[in-house]
């Protein structure tokens, strides 16, 4: 892992307290990784924090370090852009457990080696205690927005619902307040072609010279299915055949599809760990609002003087609309500000990432005032 | 501000400042807005059209995506000081139900509806035979949203027969008021009204 150069372009902070966790164990010496741009106001007033979804991490405007890419919502964040940064304080950060520089399962236990899978199991709520702990490092009392698409929006409710006195408004794009029994599904099977391949040796590859790439590739092939939609994969590549005339009998990647979801199988184990995947998917799985406050899923928001601003993607069909709208249920009962819109866009539940120009105008009539 | 439209106009000079409200159907947000704007209203609204949705969130309303046949049922009781329904009555699946969440929802309700036993409708429907299309309901009877004509005297029947209040009813011809209530089922092409519990 290319961790030293990561290291030099994110500041890391060290938690000056161990964190506690909701499996009842706690942490010591937890590091977070993060990207901030814009500046703090001298009455700390205009930070805000997105949060990134499962595979992100910290750069969300500045060029990834490993692949040279733009930041994973470039279009999003930056001066003039709908999370203004030279009005707005932006932070982001690599959540707990994973592999950017934050404390994970690559990271060294106590006893100096990687903890491996003696990485405690976490949760969306145990990722959001560690950057409320960030913020108060930072001195951020209070944020003028919690933002997030898919799981960067389940920590931004569970900032809500768990430290209400925190977030001023919360932007939760693409996403759901319970994981639906489709998605951990989709999940396990990702997991389980991670614990699959031999070279993840019960998680204990760190060091051998071999890593479960290939269980990791085809979970990441598996979850990119359910990223896009039907009408995208035909418009983007049909049945059309990969660099051949006909069909080659054979088991190579014949079709264009087929091209495409390798290229980002094999592209995404030369930046991320298989196990930060494992423990993160875990988290998402037992995300449950809901559950954590008696089955009421309004009386997660009982506390909140937030305004809300829900967005889904008609195309999306990992996070359907029917989500949303359940959130913005409760959030009515529960009396609180809420804004909600379902957008058309073709690009499924990646649509949040992409080039929906209706997506930037809420986004920025949302937070303008 | 654009101007608003009348009876929305007059709705918004009889709303109290400060208050909050809910308007369910608030098409692009243009009551919201002037409550908000010049009231300072805590304003939500509701609205069915996605287009209008986003242009009203993209104005910093606070306003979802949801029909009123299906979506009031989530608000609490006594949430809002004034549930309004403008222009809307007409188009839901169930009135009577919708007018019952909206008193539930508000503490007062202003609803406002085009009133079909105006005269214009009534001699288009006795000399020409055909369903009206008139100004205020300019679409034919097969693609109009308006699934549930109403007349002002139909509604006066529907809110004494559900014991609502009729606080105060206001009537327009075009952009004018016409002040007889005796007559207003004749001559009106417009009716608002304000009820209460």
């Amino acid at each position: 892992m290319a961790t030293a150069a990561i290291i030099a372009a994110s500041d890391v902070l060290e938690l000056s307290e161990p964190l506690p966790l909701d499996c009842g164990q706690r942490l010591e010496g937890v590091r977070i990784a993060y990207e901030a741009y814009g500046t703090l106001s001298p009455a700390r007033d205009n930070a805000i924090v997105v949060f990134h979804a499962t595979t992100g991490d910290q750069h969300v405007a500045s060029p990834h370090p490993i692949t040279g890419k733009p930041g994973w919502w470039d279009r999003m964040v930056g001066p003039g852009k709908p999370v203004d940064t030279s009005r707005f304080y932006v932070i982001c950060a690599n959540v707990l457990g994973g592999c950017m520089g934050s404390t994970g399962p690559a990271s060294p236990a106590p006893d100096g080696k990687p903890f491996g899978m003696r990485f405690p199991v976490i949760t969306i709520r145990d990722m959001v205690r560690a950057q409320v702990a960030l913020l108060k490092e930072l001195g951020i009392e209070r944020l003028y927005a919690a933002v997030g698409g898919s799981m960067g929006a389940m920590q931004a409710l569970s900032l809500a619902a768990n430290w209400p006195e925190i977030p001023e408004r919360v932007l939760s794009i693409a996403s759901t307040a319970t994981m639906p029994a489709q998605n951990i599904a989709f999940q396990e099977v990702g997991r389980q072609a991670v614990m699959a391949d031999p070279a993840w040796q019960g998680g204990d590859y760190y060091g051998t010279g071999r890593a479960p790439d290939s269980g990791l590739s085809v979970a990441r092939m598996a979850a990119h299915i359910t990223y896009l939609s039907e009408a995208s994969l035909t418009e983007k590549f049909g049945r059309r055949l990969q660099d051949r005339a006909k069909k080659s009998f054979g088991f190579d990647a014949d079709f264009q599809v087929e091209s495409y979801l390798r290229h980002q199988g094999l592209s995404f184990t030369g930046r991320f760990d298989a196990n930060s995947y494992l423990y993160i998917t875990r988290a998402m799985s037992y995300f449950d609002l809901a559950e954590d406050h008696g089955g009421r899923l309004a009386d997660a928001f009982a506390q909140s003087r937030a305004r809300f601003c829900v967005i889904s993607f008609d195309t999306d069909w990992l996070y359907p609309t029917e989500q949303s709208r359940r959130l913005v249920h409760a959030l009515n009962a529960a009396g609180a500000s809420v804004s909600f819109v379902e957008l058309s866009a073709p690009f499924g539940h990646d649509s949040f990432l992409l080039d929906v120009p209706a997506l930037d105008r809420v986004v920025a009539g949302f937070l303008s005032r | 501000m654009n101007q608003l439209r009348a009876d929305l106009a007059l709705i918004a000079s009889h709303v109290n400042p400060g208050s909050r409200v809910l308007d369910v159907g608030c098409g692009d947000g243009a009551l919201l807005a002037a409550l908000r704007d010049e009231r300072g209203c805590n304003v939500h609204g509701m609205e069915i059209d996605q287009a209008n949705v986003a242009q009203c969130v993209e104005m910093g309303l606070s306003v979802i995506q949801g029909d009123a046949d299906k979506d009031l049922a989530f608000y609490p009781d006594g949430a809002v000081d004034y549930a309004i329904l403008s222009q809307t009555l007409q188009t839901t699946m169930r009135p009577a139900v919708v007018l019952e969440e909206l008193l539930r929802i508000g503490r007062r309700a202003f609803v406002s509806f085009p009133n079909f036993a105006h005269w214009r409708i009534r001699m288009s429907l006795l000399m020409g035979g055909r369903m009206p299309v008139t100004r205020l309901l300019p679409v034919a009877w097969y693609e109009t949203e308006n699934i549930h004509h109403v007349t002002i005297d139909d509604f006066r029947a529907l809110v004494a027969a559900r014991g609502i209040k009729v606080e105060q009813a206001w009537f327009l011809y075009g952009n004018k008021r016409h002040a007889s209530a005796a007559t207003a089922n004749f001559r009106a092409e417009h009716a608002i009204f304000l009820l209460s519990r």
